[in-house]
């Protein structure tokens, strides 16, 4: 099938600006990424905006002309909702549009204001991705769900939080230079596991931050890059998603993530491609044993065997299997609506060579984004390659 | 509950057959279960839905120490979740016990609590 080709990615910087709007960041990010691209802002035929809690966050709902503006665009425009897998579905319907002929140039965002709500807020803003009834009214949190995950797997296939800290110390390693992350600063395992706690076993550095941001990418056919003569090195040739129970407690198992089996294998096949074929991943490290459960459901490693990748260093930037060299949303940041999209911005910019970790792919050819909403009740899976 | 709540139709008859220890989910004909408001089954789309008791007492299959709490439980931090089977169902629920005497496996007793901050009814478990 047609792939979608990159013409330009952007990102504002992650981090703490509870004073800046989500039109603000929008407009930064979807700004840059056109420049990138070199493109007329005339030329864009629709934008999808990923965006998960703006009515609660600065009760702004509607963002898709509100961010069409944001931009000085007047195309039709689309927010798209899916939680924390928010930018990944839109980065997926704009893929489609461009592929079946719907559009030649699509911009895909996401964004996220977040500190203006303070922790406490953010938490329970963020748990509205849960099951009310069975799951936010008994008091779930999505440090504590993930806590649920996490024990649960050490219950059932061994590991310790000393494990899930080199998650957290790589991906931290990963965004020490970094410009654009949130955390630019290497940790050690004994700050991991001597941070506060937010929900046992998950402490303060196995969690992402709450995150304030925005990213942007423009995709094009291939037709219309070759036609303006559009520099495009990467393009995504493959796009999967799958759903699950949206609450933890209804799935046959609470550490095995069939939504994440099912994007990865939809998404090789759409590619043409097998897990084999990929050089490096970024994925949905929203806790560090998010990350374990993502490269064991994508196909990387066996059920029970992913904990100790991190540890072991075959994850790691000079690894087998780099992962996360952005920084992942625990290090990078983690604007929920925004991250699937920043993923994508990353990784293309990580191929091109003008990313600060671009020499540990130097000779790269495929990579692999993976974006999850709630306890991976969504997820969705990109496949980038090097375009021909 | 407070008398200004919305009822949710399912919802609180569950909770209430909880509290007067008789607990059911809802059974297809294929035997999938689930728990209320359903149209229909989840598994298997199956529309023909019975209620079904299940036992008072479950297995733990996971439990978390939650220290940062969404708004509607700022009083009650820190607490004991977990997720406990009963039969073919799991419920999410505040274990009412010190972390240290709570491990994975724990057989515990289903009940009806309430959140110390908003007073709103809570699904609870009990170390048998």
């Amino acid at each position: 099938m047609a792939s979608a080709h990159i013409a330009g990615v952007g990102m504002t910087e992650f981090g703490e600006f509870p004073e800046r709007t989500g039109r603000d960041l929008f407009g930064e990010a979807g700004g840059t990424a056109i420049e990138d691209a070199g493109i007329d802002r005339e030329e864009i035929d629709a934008l999808y905006v990923g965006n998960f809690m703006g009515e609660l966050s600065e009760n702004q709902g509607h963002m898709g002309p509100l961010m069409a503006k944001a931009v000085g665009i007047d195309a039709p425009a689309t927010r798209i909702e899916s939680a924390c897998a928010s930018g990944g579905m839109a980065v997926r319907q704009a893929v489609k549009d461009v592929r079946n002929g719907e559009a030649d140039v699509v911009l895909v965002g996401g964004v996220e204001r977040m500190h203006n709500m303070g922790t406490t807020g953010a938490t329970g803003g963020l748990s509205v991705a849960a099951d009310d009834l069975w799951e936010i009214r008994q008091g779930i949190t999505f440090p504590g769900a993930y806590a649920l995950m996490a024990q649960r797997y050490f219950a059932v296939h061994g590991g310790d939080r000393e494990d899930l800290a080199h998650v957290a110390v790589k991906n931290h390693a990963n965004a020490a230079n970094n410009p654009l992350a949130q955390y630019q600063t290497e940790i050690s395992v004994e700050k991991v596991l001597d941070a506060p706690p937010v929900a046992l076993p998950m402490g303060l550095f196995d969690s992402s931050p709450i995150t304030d941001g925005a990213a942007a990418t423009v995709l094009v056919s291939e037709a219309y890059a070759e036609e303006h003569g559009l520099e495009t090195p990467v393009a995504i040739t493959g796009t999967g998603q799958g759903t699950d129970n949206l609450a933890l407690a209804e799935r046959d198992s609470m550490v095995w993530t069939p939504a994440t089996e099912d994007a990865g294998r939809r998404a090789y096949e759409d590619a043409g491609i097998s897990k084999d074929d990929v050089d490096f991943l970024e994925v949905h490290d929203c806790f560090t044993i998010a990350e374990v459960l993502a490269i064991e459901g994508l196909g990387f490693y066996e059920e029970g065997e992913g904990i100790t990748a991190a540890r072991e260093g075959e994850t790691a930037a000079d690894g087998e299997l780099p992962v996360n060299l952005s920084g992942g949303l625990k290090a990078k940041g983690h604007p929920v609506g925004a991250t699937g999209v920043a993923q994508i911005s990353e990784m293309t910019k990580l191929f091109r060579g003008d990313h600060v970790n671009s020499d540990a792919v130097e000779d790269a050819e495929v990579g692999l984004t993976h974006n999850a909403g709630g306890t991976v009740a969504s997820a969705v899976v990109h496949v980038l390659e090097v375009a021909e | 509950m407070s008398d200004d709540e919305i009822s949710n139709d399912g919802y609180d008859q569950a909770l209430d057959a909880i509290e007067n220890g008789e607990p059911y989910a809802l059974e297809c004909p294929e035997g999938h279960q689930s728990m209320p408001p359903r149209q229909v089954c989840p598994e298997c789309g199956a529309s023909d839905l019975e209620e079904v008791e299940i036992p008072l007492s479950g297995e733990l299959l996971s439990y978390n120490v939650t220290y940062v709490p969404t708004p509607d439980f700022g009083d009650d931090v820190p607490f004991v979740l977990g997720v406990a089977e009963f039969d073919d169902v799991r419920l999410t629920g505040r274990v009412q016990a010190d972390a240290e005497d709570v491990e994975v496996g724990s057989a515990v007793e289903v009940g009806l609590g309430e959140s110390e901050t908003t007073g709103r009814p809570l699904v609870t478990f009990d170390l048998a």
